[in-house]
């Protein structure tokens, strides 16, 4: 790529700020969790500072301009700092939610927060790695921690089925990821995302190798964003993973596998084709994706339809919107990037709230099933309230900030003239409102059991429902400001 | 003020929905009362917007506008013309009305009255914006507070209806969304502007074609014309009465309003190669609506499957393409939503009593209520289309209207007048004439707060159905402009 200035290495240092501070807090959080008498509190305030000063200095790289770091290792640009920012942003709420959560036992704590950050920090790789040993790394990176904090709780024998599940299925996705590079490599005698983008453009590559190299790299990645059809690890592993993970894993990966998925697909397999980009291998690429992003989203929201556990219900629905995400990609144009950037962000808020009141709530529902939440509206008026508004934003109905971000998407495919994807997803937005309506219907609706009198809700918990409550309000109103910012941060690579 | 009138008209309710938050639950009549304050203040400024307008303006009144999300060039944009002018004063009406026919309303009230008060700014705000982001926020904004009144408070199928009428109306939407997007994106420079898409007359035939399908799916739905029709007897059985007042009163023009604003203005060439299939589906909707009403038991059901009928005429003097068809089909809008509202708070009014709403479980009741079976005969006269009453100006409008251009169909269409007069002639002999029930001997008659809300929509039915001036006043100017399109 030409924009990019290469930075020796004293300068890269200075480009990866955020992870070096976050890896300080994590070694910190290590020490402290040995020396520190009230461990808990205390190792969860050292990865909530980590978190924010990385999410600062990530949004401080959002004006730094671009560059290659590290011999083109990885690149500092403004969509990986956007990225970063979101991934510090989520760790940092999922640190939180995990204080009051029964499900993080005591024993494991220190190392249950401090590997947070360990796993934000593969994820910031991933957004940012312009070298197919550096993808690799960082998603193994990734998908290993998080092993770990699924397998959280030892004596869960679901927790550790799910570990199970997701390490096998991690394991063969990075298989075929890895083959799939290594195919690349033997053709272009390159690991670089740009080498080998320009060897493909040049036409030198045979057309199979070129095919398959690509399709198994996307794959790899598909396995981390949950699209079909590598999304089989995604409900077993959502319902066995402590609450808190769950939340953490429909967030963090998922962002930095769409980050890295824009990235290798724009940097690595693209060329420049006036205003959109097309793929340098010989294949219908739009097309492909825009079948595989139809059927994630309805395999996902058919699958989501008569979940009666709602831990489930999320796996599903999180599939369903890594669907609607790749609506944005198939479009290939700034206005579908940017679509995927503000869902990602949009999604942060809604998604993470309807787990942040389950956690909250975790200690005096029966269950994960959705029968539990019977009632709730007369018995715990806020958090109820505050899931309604979490669950019609995830529907997409406005005025929430769930619509400002399908309205970006459907207007990157209509504007690309892919009608038949738009109304596949117009489709599934209906569909999804059948199963997220079932949880409303039942804390509103059904009669409950009303003994037990009202709930109160800790106030760590209300005033994290506070806090996710209004951006998503807020921003299906206005949201001005966030899409100058999101599309800033692409404006490099148009 | 004057110049921010919409505004204040939109979001009164609101306001009054935010205070009735601070309110405690326990203090049930000062919710109440303050419902009654937020709805009447909304109701004097709608009869003030209604005495400022100007009738000879066929453009935009009131017009607000102000820039609102940059990028895509989105604009907070209000203004009436003579087509929403008479939909905001009716809302505005009907609102008013249903609060006091909501007063027996006893579980959770402050839910009830915040949610109905934010259904009316939807509403309002659905006739009264001009940008199409806007439109298709409060179009939404409104799904919400009506699943939770048909869902919470309705009759005992509630959650199948409110569940239903949900995901029908969305469906509808979305293909609605898309299709604004599509007009957005074919528009250079790329517009939400409503005025100004419907100046612009040159898109592709096949284009207009299919976003006006796409369009016609999302009102259709609303109206709602068959085949779509069958979320509306679910939802109107099942709801409160004030609800079933809304939705029949209101939120059923919905969906023939979108068709005059958008889908005519905007996509011409599309609207006259639908005009044949629009026109046939209105007879359908006509003859199969009243074939249906004369079948049903339950009173509330009939009622339900005569607006129906009713909304068929609509459709077919739309249709007609025509000055006199568009002028009966919007004053038929009009004239439907308050015989409509009249039926449903009657049915309200009996079922309160009674506690069943079997049309054969009744008789003789006029002689125990001598001026319920007064309002409900005169609200049958006005639904059949008694000469003198508002009904039949408007079906006899939009039939003559017809005429010219369908005149197989519009004679079919006149077999469904003669369905209606039957089938609300029987249903009163039913309930009102022969032998008192022995079971209803201590029937109370009607109340004051009941009349109170039935007497201004009495007057109205009798004063349009002789003197139409006041509304046809409004709407004449506009649209004849929009006649012009198609007849330059």
């Amino acid at each position: 790529m030409t924009g990019y200035a290469q930075l020796d290495l004293a300068a890269s240092v200075g480009q990866i700020l955020p992870e070096l501070v976050a890896t300080a807090a994590f070694l910190l959080a290590v020490v402290v969790d040995l020396v520190s008498r009230r461990r808990k509190e205390a190792v969860c305030a050292v990865v909530l500072a980590g978190c924010i000063a990385g999410l600062v200095l990530s949004l401080a790289q959002l004006k730094a301009g671009q560059s290659l770091i590290f011999a083109g290792m990885a690149a500092a640009d403004p969509l990986a700092a956007i990225l970063k920012a979101v991934v510090f942003l989520a760790t940092g709420l999922v640190a939180l939610f995990s204080l009051g959560s029964p499900e993080i036992r005591m024993s494991g704590r220190g190392e249950y927060y401090s590997l947070l950050l360990v796993v934000a920090v593969g994820a910031c790789f991933m957004a940012s790695a312009m070298n197919f040993v550096m993808v690799y790394l960082a998603t193994e990176l990734v998908t290993v921690t998080s092993c770990i904090l699924v397998a959280h709780a030892k004596d869960d024998r679901r927790a550790s089925e799910a570990a199970l599940k997701y390490i096998l299925f991690g394991a063969a996705a990075s298989g075929v990821m890895i083959y799939g590079i290594s195919l690349l490599y033997g053709a272009t005698g390159t690991l670089s995302l740009t080498g080998v983008s320009r060897a493909l453009v040049s036409g030198q590559v045979p057309g199979l190798v070129a095919v398959l190299g690509v399709v198994f790299v996307l794959a790899g990645i598909g396995y981390k964003i949950a699209a079909v059809p590598f999304h089989f690890w995604c409900p077993d592993v959502y319902e066995g993973a402590p609450t808190p993970i769950t939340a953490f894993l429909s967030i963090v990966p998922e962002a930095a596998g769409f980050g890295l998925l824009i990235r290798v697909y724009m940097l690595g397999f693209g060329e420049r084709m006036g205003q959109g980009w097309a793929a340098a291998a010989s294949l219908d690429w739009p097309s492909l994706l825009a079948v595989v992003s139809a059927l994630t989203m309805t395999l996902g929201n058919l699958g989501a339809l008569h979940q009666t556990n709602l831990k489930r219900l999320m796996a599903y629905s999180s599939i369903a919107h890594a669907g609607y995400i790749l609506m944005g990609f198939v479009a290939l144009s700034k206005t579908g990037l940017n679509a995927m950037i503000i869902y990602i962000i949009v999604y942060l808020f809604m998604n993470l709230g309807v787990f942040a009141v389950l956690i909250g709530l975790s200690r005096r529902l029966a269950s994960d099933q959705i029968a539990s939440f019977r009632g709730l509206g007369g018995r715990a008026k806020f958090p109820a309230f505050a899931m309604t508004v979490f669950l019609f934003s995830l529907t997409g109905i406005p005025p929430l900030a769930g619509f400002t971000g399908k309205f970006y998407l459907f207007a990157a495919v209509i504007d690309a003239k892919i009608y038949w994807l738009a109304i596949v997803g117009a489709l599934n937005s209906v569909v999804s409102l059948y199963y997220y309506v079932r949880i409303i219907k039942a804390m509103y609706i059904e009669a409950g059991e009303t003994e037990g009198g009202p709930i109160q809700l800790p106030a760590l918990y209300t005033a994290l429902l506070v806090a996710l409550v209004v951006p998503t309000v807020v921003l299906g109103i206005f949201w001005g400001p966030l899409a100058g910012m999101t599309e800033a941060s692409l404006r490099f690579l148009f | 003020m004057g110049d921010h009138i919409l505004s204040w008209v939109t979001f009164l309710p609101l306001l009054g929905a935010a205070i009735i938050l601070f309110i405690p639950s326990a203090a049930k009549n000062a919710i109440r009362w303050t419902a009654v304050a937020a709805t009447a203040v909304t109701l004097v400024l709608g009869i003030w917007v209604y005495l400022q307008f100007d009738r000879s303006n066929p453009g935009i009144q009131f017009a607000e506008r102000a820039p609102w999300i940059g990028a895509f060039n989105i604009e907070y944009f209000m203004g009436i013309d003579g087509l929403s002018a008479p939909m905001l004063i009716l809302t505005t009406l009907l609102c008013f009305l249903c609060i006091p026919a909501s007063w027996g309303i006893e579980k959770g009230v402050k839910g009830y009255m915040a949610l109905f008060l934010l259904l009316e700014t939807g509403m309002i705000g659905v006739f009264a914006s001009l940008d199409f982001f806007l439109f298709y926020i409060f179009w939404e904004v409104m799904l919400l507070p009506m699943y939770f009144l048909i869902g919470i408070w309705g009759g005992p199928r509630r959650e199948y209806a409110a569940i239903k009428f949900f995901l029908y109306t969305l469906l509808g939407s979305v293909f609605m969304l898309l299709a604004i997007l599509a007009l957005y994106f074919s528009h250079s420079p790329h517009t939400f502007d409503m005025t100004r898409l419907m100046l612009e007359n040159s898109y592709a035939r096949t284009f207009q074609i299919y976003v006006f399908l796409a369009f016609f799916v999302g009102f259709a739905i609303k109206v709602p014309v068959f085949p779509f029709h069958t979320w509306l007897p679910d939802a109107h059985v099942e709801a409160p009465t004030a609800v079933s007042v809304i939705l029949a009163g209101i939120l059923l023009k919905m969906g023939t309003y979108g068709f005059l604003r958008v889908n005519f203005p905007m996509l011409p060439q599309a609207a006259v190669w639908f005009a044949l299939p629009m026109a046939v589906l209105g007879v359908i909707n006509i003859v199969y609506g009243a074939l249906c009403a004369m079948a049903q038991k339950d009173l509330k059901k009939l009622v339900a499957y005569s607006s129906i009928s009713h909304m068929g005429f609509c459709l077919l003097g739309f249709a007609a393409l025509t000055s006199a068809g568009f002028t009966g089909g919007v004053l038929q809008m009009f004239n439907h939503g308050t015989t409509t509202a009249m039926l449903f708070l009657l049915v309200g009014v009996i079922y309160d009593r009674a506690h069943h709403r079997d049309i054969d479980g009744f008789g003789g009741l006029a002689v125990r209520m001598p001026i319920f079976a007064g309002i409900t005969s005169l609200a049958f006269f006005a639904s059949l289309g008694l000469p003198g009453l508002s009904g039949f100006i408007s079906e006899a409008l939009c039939l003559i209207g017809a005429f010219p251009v369908f005149p197989a169909l519009t004679i079919i269409a006149t077999l469904g007048i003669v369905l209606t007069a039957a089938y609300f002639l029987w249903t009163l002999q039913r309930m009102f004439l022969g032998p008192l029930n022995e079971k209803y001997k201590d029937l109370p008659e009607i109340n004051a707060r009941e009349v109170f809300t039935l007497a201004p929509l009495g007057i109205i039915v009798i004063v349009l159905g002789i003197f139409p001036m006041p509304v046809l006043d409004l709407m004449s100017a506009s649209l004849n402009q929009l006649a012009a399109i198609f007849h330059p």
